[in-house]
């Protein structure tokens, strides 16, 4: 019995993959986004050993030194350097991790457990599910940042305690989303013949429902590696974040503020990394979206 | 619609207590004793410990210390900051009105440009507009507003000098300021060159904190647009003989704005994040910078109270515009 429901679908698994694939691709955008994601995964894995100057040593006979292109810039610091004399570029490549990681933690603590809340609000008795979700509502009731903000004041600054909260804030989305397909799901006519078939519920939830409500999901998560790579890095901005001297980009540009006027790049070029890997995730996320839940397609 | 109302109403209340009893939980769960926190002096005798013990009421059982907070939370009463002795609510009212001015021109903004947008999109499905219009959306909707403030201070102040870093206001500029609406307290003083100087000092600021709702509203509109404009009493318009501009501006629009409410309604609460980084960077004395201030210096009542006060607020903008759409959309109503 269970092989002949497991068989078709072994079967049918590559045909859905290429038939996401085949629409992921009419979008040019999110293949552009996919691309850039790659490189910055790439940089975020080997970055240190790319990076053409150590991350923290400090050149202190070429402090704030210009991008090559500008009077003063030389081909040994092509991006400048910043008030310590610390080599621009290769900081910005070394802080790739921290915003690659701060995503792939926050994303998956924050998946895993909205998903298990959700499921659970989904199957279990209203009172259970009311009282989960008036708790979601609670959470939701602080702007996002703000509890970020004060979850850290009250761990101690620092980049895993600002995962930590920014995790905790984006919970309750996956929370309710879970929960809204789950109900949906549950009144399909194949969760019906599961229950009739015997299934138990651990079955019911993990193996039979939750397949089925991943698309939207997986968007999300798309969506909120971006939200968390933006609040990490506003925190390290706040100084509630990563400490120098990690090459995060939010704390770079903290640290850089006092010279905006002076030299702009070492406030430019952090900022700029940091909306471009949020645009590519963005861009890929829309992509991903378009592909994978036609309900929701926009263009 | 009564009944809506009151169910809506009816999911406030736990929402409240709940809000109260993490804000309550706050000080609790702070690292260390929470008496030295609150107290914030070293080398505490054994007497001044017990005095201050039964000043803030930790000697007495939790749920006893909770009611005494939520009844006095009830009746306006949020504890006095560390730093200026001044009570919370007194404080959060004061600032307030520049947060509040703040975000209303930051949505003004948005919707001034992001309507329009939308539309244009929408109405150029697929053309150039449209994918320049929604590339720009999605740039916006992506960016770092900390970073954004920056480039435009290093362009608009630095470079071109037109308006100023930082405050609401030159200082040779001074008023008493009866709404605390620094552009009406400038109109009211009848100064030369007031409202002028405040207007400088408000543009930076409102482009920083409107430009992700900006771009949230045009992605929306148009989305909203779109489904609309695929109606069938579109094309009963379009076969009536109407004009474009008919069609498009006031039979779609009108019920393209809908979903799009919604989403001016809910952000409020991305509002008052990102007040928290726009204010720190242009020194701007509102709400945002108060909290950011009082976080760093370790003000736990304010951090407290303001994140209640805060919360409530946005629970109840929330509040109103779930009721807004069930005034809007009878279909709501019946759930």
């Amino acid at each position: 019995m269970t092989d002949a429901i497991s068989s078709p679908q072994t079967e049918a698994r590559p045909g859905r993959l290429r038939e996401f694939w085949f629409y992921f691709r009419e979008n040019r955008g999110a293949v552009i986004g996919l691309w850039i994601f790659a490189a910055f995964a790439f940089l975020a894995l080997f970055g240190p050993w790319i990076a053409p100057h150590d991350a923290t040593t400090q050149y202190r006979d070429a402090t704030l030194q210009p991008p090559f292109w500008q009077e003063g810039g030389s081909w040994e610091y092509i991006l400048g350097t910043d008030p310590l004399g610390r080599d621009m570029l290769s900081r910005l490549i070394v802080g790739a991790r921290f915003s690659f990681f701060v995503g792939i933690v926050v994303v998956s603590i924050a998946a895993t457990g909205g998903i298990i809340v959700g499921l659970i609000a989904g199957f279990s008795p209203k009172w259970v599910d009311t009282i989960i979700m008036r708790i979601m509502d609670i959470v939701l009731a602080f702007p996002s940042l703000l509890l970020a903000l004060v979850l850290v004041a009250i761990l101690g600054p620092s980049l895993t305690n600002a995962m930590i909260a920014i995790a905790i804030v984006l919970q309750p989305h996956y929370v309710r989303l879970t929960r809204a397909s789950v109900l949906s799901e549950k009144q399909k006519d194949y969760v019906t013949s599961a229950k009739v078939a015997g299934a138990g519920l651990w079955r019911l939830m993990f193996v039979t429902v939750l397949p089925n409500c991943l698309a939207p999901i997986i968007v999300q998560a798309a969506l909120s590696f971006s939200t968390a790579i933006l609040d990490a890095a506003a925190l390290g901005f706040l100084g509630m974040g990563a400490q120098p001297p990690t090459p995060e980009w939010g704390t770079m540009l903290a640290e850089a503020r006092e010279f905006i006027l002076r030299a702009w790049w070492v406030v430019t070029f952090p900022g700029l990394a940091i909306l471009v890997t949020v645009l590519a995730i963005n861009l890929m996320g829309d992509g991903l979206r378009d592909a994978l839940d036609p309900k929701l397609k926009r263009s | 619609m009564l009944n809506y109302v009151l169910s809506r109403l009816l999911t406030f209340v736990p929402t409240f207590i709940g809000v109260t009893l993490i804000s309550f939980a706050f000080i609790r769960v702070l690292p260390g004793d929470p008496i030295i926190v609150m107290a914030g002096e070293r080398g505490l005798t054994d007497e001044r410990y017990a005095e201050l013990s039964e000043q803030f009421g930790f000697d007495r059982p939790i749920y006893v210390q909770f009611w005494e907070y939520l009844t006095g939370v009830l009746q306006g009463d949020f504890g006095n900051s560390f730093v200026t002795k001044k009570p919370v609510w007194d404080e959060f009212f004061a600032l307030f009105p520049a947060t509040l001015e703040l975000s209303i021109c930051a949505m003004i903004f948005a919707v001034l440009l992001g309507l329009p947008a939308g539309v244009i999109a929408a109405v150029n499905r697929g053309k150039f507009f449209d994918r320049a219009l929604m590339s720009t959306a999605l740039v916006g909707y992506s960016m770092p507003i900390f970073w954004w403030a920056l480039l435009l201070i290093i362009v608009f102040s630095g470079m071109l000098q037109w308006t100023p870093v930082s405050g609401r206001i030159d200082l040779i500029y001074y008023f008493p300021d009866p709404t605390g609406f620094m552009l009406i307290d400038a109109i009211a003083s009848g100064q030369k060159g007031a409202l002028g100087s405040a207007v400088r000092h408000l543009v930076l600021p409102t482009i920083v904190l409107g430009t992700i709702p900006l771009a949230v509203i045009a992605r929306q509109t148009r989305s909203a647009m779109l489904e609309v404009l695929g109606e069938d009493y579109i094309r009963t318009a379009r076969a009536k003989g109407l004009t474009a501009g008919r069609i498009n501006g006031i039979h779609a629009l009108r019920n393209a704005l809908i979903p799009v409410i919604t989403v001016i309604g809910l952000s409020v609460g991305t509002l008052l994040a990102g007040a928290i980084l726009t204010e720190t960077i242009f020194s701007w004395p509102g709400i945002g910078k108060w909290m950011v201030d009082s976080i760093f210096r370790r003000d736990y009542p304010v951090v407290q109270g303001g994140l209640l006060l805060i919360a409530v607020m946005v629970m109840i903008v929330n509040l109103t515009v779930d009721m807004l759409y069930g005034v809007i959309n009878p279909k709501i109503r019946k759930r």
